[in-house]
């Protein structure tokens, strides 16, 4: 974990630090130089904004209507005219609910990760920074949730819950809480003991500017990293979770959901039926570069 | 260390509360009262009531609670609403063959992963470990139910080599040790070493690069080892770790082969539990959650006292 004094934090520039800020940039500024220069992160984030940008700006890319079916044209192979990636099941345009589905599929792996973030987060600061009976409180909720497999958790949850994209969102940020507000913890519990916390503290400083200024600072780097590391996991099990028909329900495009519905089609056109699951592995492999690549930025230790 | 292990199995009790309690919850998470959604909607009232009485739904929720942990901890699962047969019987037999699957895939995964982590942090050519770095992340990136079916498109549909569902010929419901069996065993436990495979090839790579680099491996070469037994003790130093993550990844195999079992229709806990799902029999919904559960609990508590006794350095407070 990089400890930075708070003095060379960009965040935390407010902080009343005597010492006179030198001319070397500040560790976020090192930070973006770094991620900057790594081809890597560049290439997977380059692919990742394509398939953001195509999936929200999707209506005005001239695509067909991706909810339009036709039971004159089922399962058109790759490459035929007007339909370069064929048709599905029920006729309707391939590559049209590809780029669509990326709306959903993201937005249904993304978010949970961002709410677990800030709820976990939360609460694992909290429970770092407090200590005591506040931290055993926390921490030993946290132990009940980690009695489960993560996957079996998201299934049982969002199966009593019943089908439905809310639920899934819901059961998936569940799932997420615990190892952020984990790691969260293990952190903050270390910033807690160093010598600049005693010292902010001696100086006066309240609690929450200390977790303001001093913890805040040097704790979100490794939170942010592991939390990014998360998405990719997020992504796959929510994709699953409609797979197994717990999650976006029909006829929206959504990945998980089409490779489900296109399973029937694996023994006339195969090489269709895989195709929603390599968006999948795309976005997926991507994130996890990304990620990667954040954490040789930010020097955090895996 | 007989003392830690029996202060993690009391630790244990009140985690085992709190998960008890959450898979209650589960049933009530649901919209509904769990036997309207099973009974036609023109049922008589009586018909209803009298089938709530049967199951206890009728009763205040901590009185159930109670009375639920109570048979619960008898042994008694109750019975599955869907077939009317014992949800503990149900969930034993598929259980026996979810852990058959998972045994297979954790075999397959850490003997693999061991060999390839090694040699990546051995390499002295940057390909190989280039190529083992990219294995892993291939794991750990590709979402394994459509590995599944990309696996049955291959070798079922298009090779005709191997059979695409099911766990053995004609309906077989359990497992034997024979050639049709293995048969049909193969592709589901590839598709589930998959994360495990990726996940181990990264720890077994971290973990010996970073003992490779300590003090005690410089002091050996000097002291004229070779390179085989030098590995021996760097293996020995690196097992505590590996064999930590490889438990929890055990766990999660078996907790997680639900969207494994589904496309391969293989008879196991996440095949019965996503039936289950779908015809909202809650009983056997919990059942099964909570003998997973408790068995991820164990699984985990020996690993840690595994570890303790392979690693008389960690300190448990």
């Amino acid at each position: 974990m990089a400890i930075q004094s708070p003095s060379l934090d960009m965040t935390t520039a407010a902080a009343p630090a005597p010492v006179a800020r030198p001319a070397t940039r500040s560790y976020w500024q090192q930070v973006g130089r770094r991620l900057r220069r790594d081809p890597v992160t560049l290439v997977c984030g380059g692919i990742l904004l394509l398939i953001v940008l195509a999936a929200l700006g999707a209506p005005w890319l001239g695509l067909a209507d991706p909810y339009k079916t036709s039971m004159l044209r089922r399962l058109y192979p790759i490459g035929s005219p007007n339909f370069p990636l064929g048709t599905d099941e029920l006729g309707r345009d391939m590559l049209s609910r590809l780029i669509y589905g990326g709306r959903l599929s993201l937005f249904m792996g993304v978010t949970p990760v961002i709410c677990a973030l800030l709820i976990g987060g939360a609460l694992g600061i909290t429970a770092g920074f407090m200590g005591g009976r506040v931290n055993m409180l926390i921490m030993r909720i946290m132990d009940v949730f980690y009695a489960f497999p993560s996957v079996l958790l998201a299934i049982s949850l969002s199966g009593a819950m019943g089908a439905g994209a809310e639920n899934t969102l819901l059961a998936l940020t569940l799932v997420f809480i615990p190892p952020i507000c984990r790691v969260s913890e293990s952190v903050t519990t270390q910033v807690r003991g160093f010598d600049f916390v005693d010292a902010a503290r001696a100086s006066g400083a309240g609690t929450l500017t200390i977790v303001r200024v001093h913890v805040l600072g040097n704790v979100l780097g490794p939170i942010l990293v592991y939390a990014t590391s998360l998405i990719s996991v997020a992504i796959i099990l929510a994709a699953g979770l409609s797979f197994l028909g717990l999650g976006v329900k029909p006829p929206e495009p959504e990945w998980g959901l089409m490779l489900n519905t296109l399973r029937q089609a694996i023994y006339v056109n195969p090489l269709l039926a895989a195709l929603p699951g390599v968006m999948i592995f795309i976005t997926s492999i991507c994130f996890n570069l990304m990620s990667d690549g954040l954490r040789a930025a930010m020097d955090v230790k895996a | 260390m007989l003392l830690y292990a029996l202060r993690r199995l009391i630790y244990l009790v009140p985690v085992a509360f709190g998960v008890s309690l959450l898979v209650f919850a589960l049933v009530h998470l649901a919209p509904g009262d769990p036997i309207s959604a099973i009974v036609p909607p023109d049922a008589p009232k009586e018909v209803v009531d009298k089938l709530k009485e049967y199951y206890g739904f009728d009763k205040p929720l901590p009185v159930q609670y109670g009375r639920w942990l109570l048979v619960t901890l008898s042994g008694d699962f109750g019975t599955s609403i869907g077939t009317g047969r014992p949800v503990a019987q149900e969930v034993g037999s598929a259980f026996g063959n979810t852990i058959i699957l998972a045994i297979a895939a954790c075999l397959l995964a850490f003997s693999l992963a061991v060999v390839l982590g090694t040699a990546a942090a051995y390499a002295k050519s940057r390909m190989v470990d280039r190529l083992v770095t990219s294995i892993s992340l291939v794991g750990v990136s590709v979402p394994h139910f459509w590995l599944a079916i990309v696996l049955v498109i291959v070798f079922s549909v298009e090779l005709g080599m191997l059979p695409p569902m099911g766990i053995g010929p004609e309906n077989a419901t359990g497992w034997r040790l024979d050639w049709p069996h293995i048969q049909h065993m193969i592709l589901p436990t590839i598709a589930l070493s998959v994360i495990p495979l990726g996940v181990m090839t990264r720890t077994v790579r971290s973990t010996i690069k970073e003992i490779l680099s300590l003090e005690f491996v410089t002091a050996l070469q000097a002291k004229g080892m070779n390179d085989r037994q030098i590995l021996f003790h760097v293996l020995k130093n690196a097992a505590p770790v590996c064999l930590a993550v490889m438990g929890l990844q055990a766990g999660n195999l078996i907790g997680g082969s639900i969207l494994i079992e589904t496309v391969f229709a293989w008879p196991g806990t996440g095949f019965l539990l996503n039936s289950a799902i779908f015809r909202r029999d809650l009983p056997i919904l919990q059942g099964t959650t909570l003998v997973l559960a408790f068995f991820f609990m164990v699984l985990n508590l020996t690993v840690d006292v595994i570890q303790t006794m392979v690693d008389p350095r960690i300190k448990r407070g």
